[in-house]
């Protein structure tokens, strides 16, 4: 037991003597997360949009004030003309333009039909779709709203509720998958990088040689690692909470619960790879060509399991991220208790005691 | 015996490191493992100290056998590898009271046997060891391997790369850890340190060529030894060489070492020789040979 606290001691002092381990163990996180918040953030937000309003009466008027007072977009320009629409898309500026066809008001009143059109640039697909979407339900509501005594006699109207994340935020999304990213990266590559920098130093000869049972030697370097993690995990939460306003709707107890798993996981993960790496160079090319951007890709951070091709679903099954990330979201954001994630604990403590056990018959008690 | 090795054999792939290795240490010898790089020493060493198995025969350090008991043998074990394996990161004392907690002891318990070492690198306590110079280095790695008094001392090539000062004063070192009663085997690729050792194993390609006391190693030596020089040394081992009565022509720091098939060969017959050939401040003198000018023998014998 002291043995294992001498080697735990020692093991804090390589991290917080390596300037470079520390930014990578509390630089990196918070600047992914609020990376990923801000800048890859699917909401719209002060779109620059051109109008050109060929019948410039009252009724084009209010649903152009009614666009942008919205906070969606921004009015960058009025178009006199057709010939003016193609020059300003290609100056790459304006995402969208709304043109309204002449006499918009007077046909809307007399036939009850009045065309607007929305021209978007799908150079961007997403955003395009977004974009007239929203357009399109500005247009719509104004309409209802004014003609409030008009009847239309077959009407469906949905009411959308959007479950769990009311305004449809980013962060809720991001908050857990840079959780499972940052998670699995530092807890998988560093451990990986630092023991096999004792392989590549020598140090590791004499660690053999020592009366040091391997086992020893391995919780004895995870151990700081799983205690930074967890801090890690505490700082993301909380930013999440308080830039983002991601809430914790269920038990924090069990979303720490959840969390240790995850880093026991990647933990073990780690201790895998450095059974195999021959160099830290080479720890750390797997790390992340392994780990990190399937992480990313696959498992449903990102883009959505379902909407993968099906051999892409089956692959994001071992993916340990996948399971993180739905055990956090139910946690999180719908608030529920163990009993509704026990299937996402189950696979997550299988495949650590699997990496486990092949890491313990690999770990070799000699030089090769 | 403290040490016995008996028909060790190593393969790394199709190189063949150790070809039958046998050798037997006395308790509290100084023994030294003489070769030049690549000869086999560090693979030899490995595997007395549980970290490589050998592919044939067997070997015990203290009674016990180095792939069996490895559990048992690890904690009775003083190593120091070849390169410097300390953490740089850490300061001398840090390093020191961590390889202490590892092996469950504590600096102060085993203070004695360390301090004469320790005491020259006290002052830098605080410094981290990837600081040190190259001596105060070994002389760290050196505590660090004693902190748990070892029964024996394995040390890999503890000099390659040190001053030569700081390599006087790590055998004197030695030397006093061998008076307290510690076994030490210690590899070496530098001739001039095996006058040091009690006994000597030589080291080639894998092959122990001979194991004595660096006396009859040297007085093992069959022919006459010959120190030649002139102001061309280069023109002078060619000319040498081709001399029809020429055995062996090796330079030795200022000096060829050469001897003769024939034994009778006078100093006068060299000068004309060479003086004839037109070298210049030609000297030739007899010399007694050294560990070095037997290895080269041995090496050509075993070769042939």
């Amino acid at each position: 037991m002291k043995q294992l606290l001498g080697f735990i001691r020692k093991e804090f002092r390589h991290i917080f003597r390596d300037p470079r381990t520390m930014i990578i163990l509390f630089g990196i996180p918070i600047v992914q997360l609020l990376l990923f918040g801000y800048v890859i953030t699917t909401e719209i937000k002060d779109a620059h949009i051109a109008i050109l309003d060929k019948s410039n009466d009252e009724v084009t008027r209010e649903i152009t004030h009614k666009l942008l007072s919205s906070g969606y977009f921004k009015l960058d320009a009025m178009l006199d003309n057709d010939g003016q629409i193609d020059n300003i898309f290609r100056k790459g500026n304006i995402k969208e333009v709304v043109v309204f066809q002449q006499d918009f008001g007077k046909k809307l009143e007399r036939d009850g039909k009045a065309d607007v059109q929305v021209i978007a640039d799908a150079s961007d697909p997403n955003t395009a779709q977004l974009l007239s979407n929203y357009t399109n339900a500005i247009v719509q509501d104004y309409l209802q709203k004014k003609f409030i005594n008009y009847h239309i006699p077959y009407e469906i109207k949905p009411q959308v509720r959007m479950l769990f994340n009311e305004s449809l935020k980013g962060a809720f999304m991001y908050v857990p998958g840079t959780m499972a990213l940052i998670l699995i990266i530092i807890s998988a590559m560093m451990t990986s990088i630092t023991i096999v920098r004792e392989k590549e130093m020598g140090t590791m000869e004499i660690l053999l040689v020592s009366p040091l049972k391997s086992h020893h030697i391995i919780i004895g370097k995870v151990t700081p690692y799983l205690i930074l993690s967890v801090i890690n995990a505490i700082t993301i939460v909380v930013l999440g909470n308080l830039v983002f306003g991601v809430p914790v709707r269920g038990s924090l107890i069990l979303l720490m619960f959840v969390v240790i798993l995850y880093i026991m996981l990647a933990l073990s993960l780690g201790i895998l790879i450095s059974t195999i790496a021959a160099s830290q160079f080479s720890a750390m090319f797997v790390s992340i060509m392994a780990l990190m951007l399937p992480t990313m890709l696959l498992s449903g951070f990102i883009y959505p399991i379902d909407n993968m091709p099906v051999v892409l679903q089956v692959l994001s099954n071992i993916m340990p991220a996948r399971w993180f990330i739905e055990a956090v979201k139910a946690v999180m954001l719908k608030g529920v208790g163990a009993g509704y994630i026990w299937k996402q604990l189950l696979i997550m403590t299988g495949m650590t005691a699997v990496f486990l056990v092949i890491s313990m018959k690999k770990f070799k008690l000699r030089l090769e | 015996m403290m040490i016995s090795v008996e028909n060790i054999e190593k393969k790394y792939g199709e190189v063949k490191a150790l070809r039958g290795v046998s050798l037997d240490v006395k308790e509290g010898e100084l023994f030294g493992l003489i070769g030049p790089d690549g000869a086999g020493k560090t693979s030899l060493i490995r595997i007395l100290v549980t970290l490589l198995k050998p592919d044939a025969g067997s070997a015990t350090v203290n009674q016990l056998d180095v792939v069996d008991d490895f559990r048992k043998l690890r904690k009775q074990l003083g190593y120091m590898p070849g390169r410097f394996s300390l953490y740089p990161d850490l300061s001398v004392e840090e390093n020191m009271n961590f390889f202490a907690t590892v092996f469950g002891t504590t600096i102060e318990e085993n203070y004695d046997l360390v301090k004469d070492i320790y005491q020259q690198i006290e002052p830098f306590k605080e410094r981290l060891a990837g600081r040190l110079s190259g001596g105060m280095k070994q002389k760290l790695a050196l505590s660090c391997a004693l902190i748990h008094a070892p029964k024996v001392l394995i040390l890999d090539e503890p000099t390659t790369g040190v001053d030569a000062v700081s390599r006087k004063e790590f055998w004197e070192m030695l030397k006093r850890l061998q008076k307290m009663g510690i076994t030490i085997f210690v590899s070496t690729p530098y001739m001039d340190e095996a006058n040091l050792c009690d006994r000597v194993a030589l080291i080639q390609d894998g092959n122990i060529l001979t194991i004595d006391t660096p006396e009859k190693v040297t007085q093992s030596f069959a022919h006459k030894l010959w120190a030649i020089r002139s102001d061309n040394m280069y023109l002078c081992i060619h000319h040498l060489r081709e001399h029809p009565e020429a055995e062996s022509v090796f330079g030795f720091g200022e000096y060829l070492h050469v001897t003769w098939k024939n034994q009778e060969m006078q100093a006068e017959e060299m000068m004309n020789y060479l003086t004839g050939l037109g070298h210049t401040n030609v000297e030739v003198k007899e010399t007694e040979p050294g560990i070095e000018d037997v290895f080269m023998d041995l090496m050509q014998k075993h070769d042939s």
